[in-house]
């Protein structure tokens, strides 16, 4: 065998980085032996159902548990009454405000928490909710956000009337929860004034559900006799979780356990502390035995984290050439009851300054004005770090607003705006320092691929033709995605800092295990984690074991959210191996009788520097570190721990194009072609990668196309179940084509950036982008989303393009 | 407590005998008294598939069958894919083409391919879209389950 083949064939055992390794976790999963919290079963568990308001604001009178308790099977009713002792009934949310755990005397949304039956079974307990007799009086409601803080609205919050500031901010109104604004409005306003060319378009982004196909639920188990709390349940932040359940309970934190176990899909709905998970705690506290609640799926659309609902404005200034001079970005955000929305302390609107995307733009302000009305609280970034679809959506919609009204093409007005890649790293007008990008070279690579000039052509074609019975649309998104959450001493979540960690134990024999403070949901951490190690350590991936979720085992991390696992849990498993492999060289040298100098890291071992049949390989060291042959005063073992705090954010980009043919007749949109090229820096498993990105561009497909939750003017929800809530099937999803660029993040350890958001993010605007650009021939601007074929129509009819 | 009743079928080739009140869903006899929760509920509204099962050699949501229907029937969910330690082809096939990430519609999705490929050997992408338009997933697109069922049905054409 040559020295190269040799080598190549000691690299490929390893299965590391830059492999597509198939994935470690599938084994469970396609023998239908995963373990969701829903499979537990535990001796004596009860199971508890919850009783939902059936108006969005109401005052409750009373509540007859009486026929309820008198039913077969059911062993207690909860109330907030019942969890006013143990001071339960109200917790706190990230916020800096109040939610209430079970309604107390009002309830402000519709299937908001009344109260919990506890039964012996499932069937027993949703009897026992059918039997809780509670007396409401309905009071107007606050459906319309743009309603909400007029002078004789309804007060919401009587519970907080009083108070003048929800850590953010003075409160103007008892419906206003804070105004956050970031840049400099007069230099922005400066601009504007001066520009030849302004833009201004009124843009939503509806309120959605991120809907994972298993939705939440959890066994609580409080043992009495040992005092501790084990929690199964479905989060994506588990130690996070196990923090805020100490702080709401007094129980000391060494005495709680949460286990996340398999997690049936998150995207940002599993991050909350949902009420139902507090009660269920409660119950088994009470009562001494395991207690089980899952949602019903129009539990999980009408009452847990909803995405979105911010109603933007946008407008532009420009030279007359298309060189913007000035941005302001204002957005009403609807936050519904209670103001649980996710985010970090310092940031209330999330990250939605990030909304100048991909272009160099001076005189930026941005302004978020959050409001309470009667609909479910809790916003979550769905597939997205906080509020980052809501900006990028604005930005890549401005874009192509600005590009119609100059007269550009939307790829060249682009172009003109871009970072150019000798200008990084570039601080944005709102403080973000980009580390890295080629924006130019990933939009040609693009344009190049898809024959764009020629999609133009075919366009100018059919529209110069009457008889063509299609409208064809391209649509062109060039997003920057900031995720990888965060730098501490900017992001932190409850006075916790969102830095993660990794700790690694190597045993005598090869064997790895790595554990982390991240939780997977799907994205393959199991392989892409052990994949990281393989290559830093020179141990094959097969033998590397990756545990998550199971805080008695894990070093403490903030989860897996906002594309945060590799660019800070990937960043830790990089420094821990490190510290692991500078610790075998140094046994390296003692064995060899060299100097650490003398020796070089080969694939999986140490070699002596010109003498290469002196080495020591990985797996031979793992065995000397649990022997006394060491250097001295050195400890046995081979293990370490590492805390990540990012330096900085990371900044994946990426260059979409989508052409969309849609029938004037019927407003159908039929996807021909989806062309997405991403820019995550160093690839780890590209087959991951590209199973992240196909999942994402369908999320954002369904976001654009069909999903939004819809309310009568009560606040009754009318589409809460897969009947009404628009989940693509395999049917109408389209075909997606995979590209990719290299731009490795400077501060990462391996240059990688995250990814699995950046398709969510940036396919949104691409597919309303090309919905649009078929109708911006006849003067049409903007069309709100979702694009559904009624609503197509609609455009069609007014527009007088379906006559014969 | 209400009236309950015996019922007794074949479950993956294995005679089964369950108690249960006539408004017992097949889905919650399955996972909560027959210890078989590979099949998922998703939604109880036949919509998502996550519970799919095959039922006398018909596909179909066990969240939308009572267990009192199943009196004397051919019941194989995903526990049954597995024979003589060796995976089926569409368990292989889900593994070597990325076709699950968080696992969840898995079993359904899979249990679906396998009456589909009874149904049609030989489907094109088309075929399969369709076919599995009943089974939703929110994770993957869909295009490496596509590729995962047509890998499957290739491997299942050659060993015949």
């Amino acid at each position: 065998m040559s020295q190269t083949a040799e080598l190549k064939e000691r690299e490929q055992k390893l299965q590391g980085m830059g492999t597509s390794l198939l994935r470690k976790e599938d084994a469970r999963f396609i023998r239908g032996q995963g373990s969701y919290v829903a499979d537990i079963k535990m001796p004596g568990m009860l199971f508890g159902a919850i009783v939902r308001s059936p108006y969005a604001h109401a005052r409750i009178k009373g509540i007859d548990k009486a026929k309820a308790l008198a039913c077969p099977g059911v062993v207690a009713v909860l109330t907030a009454a019942d969890l006013k002792p143990v001071k339960l009934d109200w917790m706190p949310t990230v916020g800096g405000d109040v939610q209430a755990v079970l309604a107390d005397q009002k309830v402000h949304f519709q299937y908001q928490d009344v109260a919990m039956v506890l039964a012996t079974d499932r069937a027993a307990a949703y009897d026992g909710v059918a039997l809780v007799e509670v007396d409401y009086e309905e009071l107007p409601a606050i459906v319309d956000p743009k309603k909400a803080l007029l002078k004789d609205a309804p007060v919401l919050r009587e519970d907080i009337v009083d108070k003048k500031d929800l850590t953010h901010g003075p409160r103007t109104h008892p419906n206003h929860i804070f105004t956050w604004e970031a840049g400099d409005k007069a230099a922005a306003d400066a601009a504007f004034k001066n520009a030849p060319i302004t833009v201004r378009e009124e843009i939503l982004n509806p309120r959605v559900h991120p809907c994972p196909l298993e939705t939440c639920g959890c066994v609580a188990s409080f043992n009495k006799a040992t005092g501790y709390l084990t929690l199964y349940v479905t989060t994506q932040i588990p130690h996070l979780f196990r923090t805020v359940l100490a702080m709401l309970s007094g129980i000391a934190e060494s005495k709680i356990r949460v286990v996340g176990g398999d997690i049936g899909g998150g995207f940002g709905n599993k991050v909350p502390v949902y009420p139902g998970y507090v009660v269920a705690t409660v119950a088994s506290i009470v009562t001494g035995v395991p207690v089980k609640w899952i949602e019903s799926r129009i539990d999980n659309i009408s009452t847990t984290g909803f995405a979105r609902d911010y109603h933007g404005v946008g407008e532009l200034a420009a030279d007359k050439d298309g060189r913007i001079k000035g941005l302001r970005f204002t957005a009403l955000a609807d936050h519904g009851a209670f103001n649980s929305h996710v985010s970090a302390t310092k940031f209330p609107a999330g990250l939605f300054s990030i909304c100048t995307g991909s272009y160099a733009i001076p005189n930026t302000y941005c302004r978020v004005d959050a409001v309470f009305t009667n609909k479910a609280p809790g916003g979550v970034a769905y597939r997205c770090s906080l509020r980052v679809t809501e900006a990028i959506y604005l930005i890549e919609r401005m874009m192509d607003v600005l590009a119609q009204k100059v007269g550009v093409d939307k790829a060249e007005i682009r172009r003109r705006n871009f970072v150019k890649a000798e200008q990084f790293p570039y601080t944005t007008g709102f403080g973000w320092t980009l580390d890295s990008g080629n924006y130019h070279a990933a939009l040609d690579k693009v344009l190049k691929a898809v024959d764009y000039e020629g999609l133009r052509r075919e366009q100018a074609a059919k529209r110069a033709d009457p008889k063509s019975p299609t409208l064809m649309g391209i649509g062109i998104s060039t997003f920057t995605e900031i995720v990888g959450a965060g730098p501490t001493k900017v992001c932190d979540i409850l006075g916790v800092g969102l830095f993660d960690s990794c700790e690694i134990r190597v045993h005598p024999t090869g064997g790895v295990i790595a554990r982390l403070g991240t939780m997977t949901q799907g994205q393959g951490h199991s392989t892409t984690y052990a994949q990281i190690i393989a290559t830093e350590l020179g141990l094959p991936a097969s033998d590397i074991v990756v545990e998550e979720g199971d805080t008695d085992k894990a070093p403490y991390g903030a989860g897996t959210w906002g594309s945060r696992s590799t660019p800070v849990s990937g960043a830790a498993t990089a420094v821990a191996a490190r510290k692991i492999k500078d610790k075998a060289k140094k046994i390296a040298a003692h064995l060899l009788e060299v100097a650490e100098g003398d020796l070089e890291w080969e694939i999986d071992r140490f070699k002596v520097k010109g003498n290469p049949s002196q080495f020591k390989t990985m797996k031979e060291l793992c065995l000397v570190s649990h022997t006394g042959n060491l250097p001295a005063g050195m400890e046995q073992g081979l293990n370490a721990v590492a805390y990540y705090d990012p330096p900085n954010l990371t900044f994946p980009f990426g260059a979409y194009l989508c052409v969309v043919d849609i029938d004037k007749f019927t407003g159908e949109v039929k996807v021909r072609r989806f062309y997405a090229l991403d820019d995550c820096g160093t690839r780890i498993n590209p087959m991951i990668i590209d199973g992240q990105v196909h999942g994402g561009l369908t999320e954002a497909f369904a976001v654009a196309m069909g999903q939004q939750l819809p309310f009568d003017e009560s606040g009754n929800h009318l589409g809460n179940s897969l009947m009404d809530y628009f989940l693509p099937t395999a049917v109408e999803t389209p075909a997606w084509e995979t590209d990719h660029t290299v731009t490795p993040c400077p501060h990462h350890p391996l240059g990688a950036k995250g990814v699995a958001e950046s398709p969510h993010v940036g396919g949104i605007p691409c597919f309303s982008n090309a919905v649009i650009d078929a109708f911006a021939h006849l003067g049409v601007t903007h069309m709100d989303m979702p694009h559904s074929a009624y609503r197509v129509w609609q455009k069609c009819n007014a527009l007088g393009l379906n006559k014969r | 407590m209400a009236k309950t009743q015996k019922v007794s079928f074949k479950l993956n080739g294995k005679p089964v005998e369950a108690t249960v009140e006539a408004r017992e869903l097949l889905i919650y006899t399955l996972r909560e008294k027959l210890a078989h929760t590979g099949p998922h509920i998703g939604c109880e509204t036949s919509h998502c598939g996550a519970c799919t099962v095959d039922l006398d050699g018909m596909s179909v949501k066990s969240c939308t069958v009572l267990t009192v229907q199943c009196e004397g029937a051919e019941l194989t969910t995903i526990e049954g894919m597995e024979q003589g330690g060796a995976l089926h082809a569409l368990q292989q096939a889900f593994h070597e083409e990325h076709g699950l990430q968080c696992g969840y519609c898995t079993p359904g999705m899979i249990t679906r391919a396998y009456r589909l490929l009874k149904e049609n050997p030989n489907p094109s992408e088309q075929d399969i879209r369709k076919g599995i338009a009943g089974n939703l997933c929110r994770c993957t697109g869909y295009q490496n389950i596509v590729k995962a069922v047509q890998s499957a049905a290739k491997k299942l054409a050659a060993a015949r």
